[in-house]
């Protein structure tokens, strides 16, 4: 098999036998991406010299018996972590020339335990974006069809997986946006539980709901990566203190007498036919593995979107203040006072989609309204959050669609915000109650992926992995790739 | 439309956005969407209910107050776009 088809624990078997270099799959990738890389508008930055070096140093020290867990293997990370003196734009005019001074405690990890980094993939302008087409740096496409989008935010990091130009990425996900692209692209994508990974060196955009994960071609992979992302960290204030398991070795179990949950309103009008059906064939699948499944409802579920569109934009408006034109990132020319640099710097430095939402968050804290907007969408995130805990009484997981459709044309839904904001209406819970979940391939429609959504209670992210392990076992449409790309 | 144009001008003044004149239209249509597509959330039954501001209800981790990091002004201010003798410039706030 050729060294771009191979997982993360297939390249990591054959490292282990000799059969390669961590320098030749390195090479092989960095030719992919430069092959495929400008099609799909999917990378910011190629990082091949620092690449090839560290591959190289990886090779010597598995030589010498020494090394990480990770050592030799390749991974992209989505431009919103920093790496010391690499760029990192968050895909935003305004960060286009920032230099991070630092490395995320996620980068850190990952080089740690020897991951080798091939670059930094293109996203949604600070991570506010459903479709990738909010970056600064145009669209990323999607290796399914080039006329569509790859969903977002963190779309370069699937798309560069569903193509086989790495294995592996991270991404970020405040609302969906692993598990989106991951559905929409044919990949394997992890958001953990809140709190699970440090999001030190992560630029924030909403930091009641930010998290950080993965996106992989296999279940297996996303659990050899969480486990050596995940655990406290000092650095991050909401990190929280809570033992990892071993999630690799937690796969093999059965799903023997796995209570799912299938959540009612999730099949209703707004869910297209064939995904609909391509889902509950997943469910079936599960059910013969030894899974019961149980319908629980969600009554709140309606309120997810429009919740999350007070919470998320309050944070965005707070959190982007830092940038002011004075201390990093653009800086508006010949200012005439401190306002005047304020105003411009922001108004010029930010595109549409990321001032909308600082204006609706200003919107919704500004004096005569908090009440009405934020504090009311702090009460129903509190009803959506006892949702799931009471449908978690009653089952061990919640399964069902990732996206209410397959992926969509660029271009389709930039008219009307709302229409583009319901693409989360199933992933968006999750954030709000701070759960683990995960996006699995389970079908195809039209050509097109779709996405079986797993949802499990705080830290069951290893319940999460086995189910979708065990409903890969028996299926292989995680397996397919465009041919494009094979 | 819910948000009339005096309205959006505060708003981004209250943001520090200079908005283009040939985006300050669309932006308002687009803000009244968002707010019209919002404003159901009134209809949620929350009395008695308490706001959720963290999402395992944690309280905020305090540490001690201790120097942690290296002064590395030089570096950090690699970034900024006008600095001299390791200060920030910025225009003339005092006349």
């Amino acid at each position: 098999m050729a060294l771009h088809e191979q997982t993360l624990t297939e390249l990591k078997a054959g490292l282990d036998r000799g059969d390669f270099t961590a320098v030749d799959i390195t090479q092989a990738l960095l030719d992919r991406i430069a092959a495929h890389g400008k099609d799909l508008n999917a990378f910011i930055t190629v990082m091949g010299e620092t690449a090839l070096a560290n591959a190289g140093q990886a090779d010597k020290a598995r030589a010498a018996d020494q090394g990480g867990v990770l050592n030799g293997l390749p991974i992209v990370h989505k431009d919103i972590f920093c790496l010391r003196d690499v760029l990192t734009t968050c895909g935003s005019r305004m960060l286009k020339d920032f230099v991070s001074p630092y490395d995320a405690t996620v980068v850190e990890r990952l080089a740690g335990a020897g991951a080798v980094v091939l670059g930094k993939t293109n996203m949604d302008e600070f991570a506010m974006g459903s479709s990738n087409e909010t970056s600064f740096f145009g669209p990323v496409k999607n290796p399914w069809g080039l006329e569509y989008s790859p969903g977002g935010s963190s779309g370069g990091s699937a798309a560069s997986v569903a193509a086989r130009l790495s294995p592996a990425a991270t991404g970020t996900d405040t609302g969906g946006s692993i598990r989106q692209p991951a559905a929409l692209t044919n990949t394997v994508g992890f958001k953990p539980t809140y709190g699970r990974v440090s999001r030190y060196g992560m630029v924030a955009f909403a930091s009641s709901l930010d998290q950080a994960g993965v996106i992989t071609r296999s279940a297996e992979d996303a659990a050899l990566l969480l486990g050596v992302m995940a655990g406290f960290d000092e650095r991050d204030s909401t990190s929280i203190d809570h033992p990892v398991p071993d999630y690799v070795a937690g796969l093999g179990e059965s799903l023997d007498g796995l209570r799912v949950g299938v959540v009612r309103q999730h099949f209703d009008a707004g869910l297209d036919e064939a995904t609909g059906k391509a889902v509950r064939d997943a469910l079936a699948v599960l059910e013969a593995r030894g899974a019961t499944l149980t319908e629980v409802d969600l009554p709140n579920l309606d309120y997810c979107v429009p919740t999350y569109y007070v919470v998320a934009p309050a944070e965005c408006s707070s959190n982007m203040s830092r940038f002011d034109g004075v201390r990093f990132g653009h800086r508006a020319e010949d200012p005439k006072d401190l306002l005047d640099l304020y105003c411009r710097s922001r108004g010029e430095g930010f595109g549409a989609e990321v001032k909308r939402r600082i204006m609706t968050g200003t919107y919704v804290l500004s004096a005569g309204y908090y009440d009405a907007y934020y504090l009311q969408a702090q009460k129903v995130r509190q009803l959506i959050s006892e949702d799931f805990k009471k449908a978690f009484e009653k089952v061990d997981v919640i399964a069902g669609p990732t996206t209410p459709t397959p992926a969509f044309k660029l271009g389709a839904k930039t008219d009307d915000p709302i229409t583009m904001y319901l693409n989360d209406i199933y992933t968006i819970g999750a954030n709000l109650a701070g759960l683990p979940a995960m996006s699995t391939p389970c079908g195809m429609v039209n050509d097109f992926p779709v996405g079986l959504h797993l949802v499990g209670p705080h830290w069951a992210e290893a319940s999460l992995l086995r189910t979708a392990h065990q409903y890969q076992t028996q299926t292989d449409w995680h397996t397919r790739c465009p041919e494009a790309y094979r | 439309m819910s948000l009339d144009k005096d309205q959006v001008q505060h708003i981004a003044m209250l943001a520090r956005l200079r908005l283009a004149d040939d985006e300050f239209a669309e932006t308002q249509d687009k803000l009244s969407r968002i707010v019209d597509f919002v404003d159901q959330l009134s209809a949620a039954p929350t009395d008695a209910v308490v706001p959720m501001a963290h999402p395992l209800n944690q309280a905020q981790r305090l540490r001690p107050d201790q120097v942690t990091e290296a002064n590395e002004r030089e570096r950090m201010q690699k970034n900024a776009p006008a600095v001299a003798d390791g200060l920030y410039l910025v225009p003339k706030v005092l006349e």
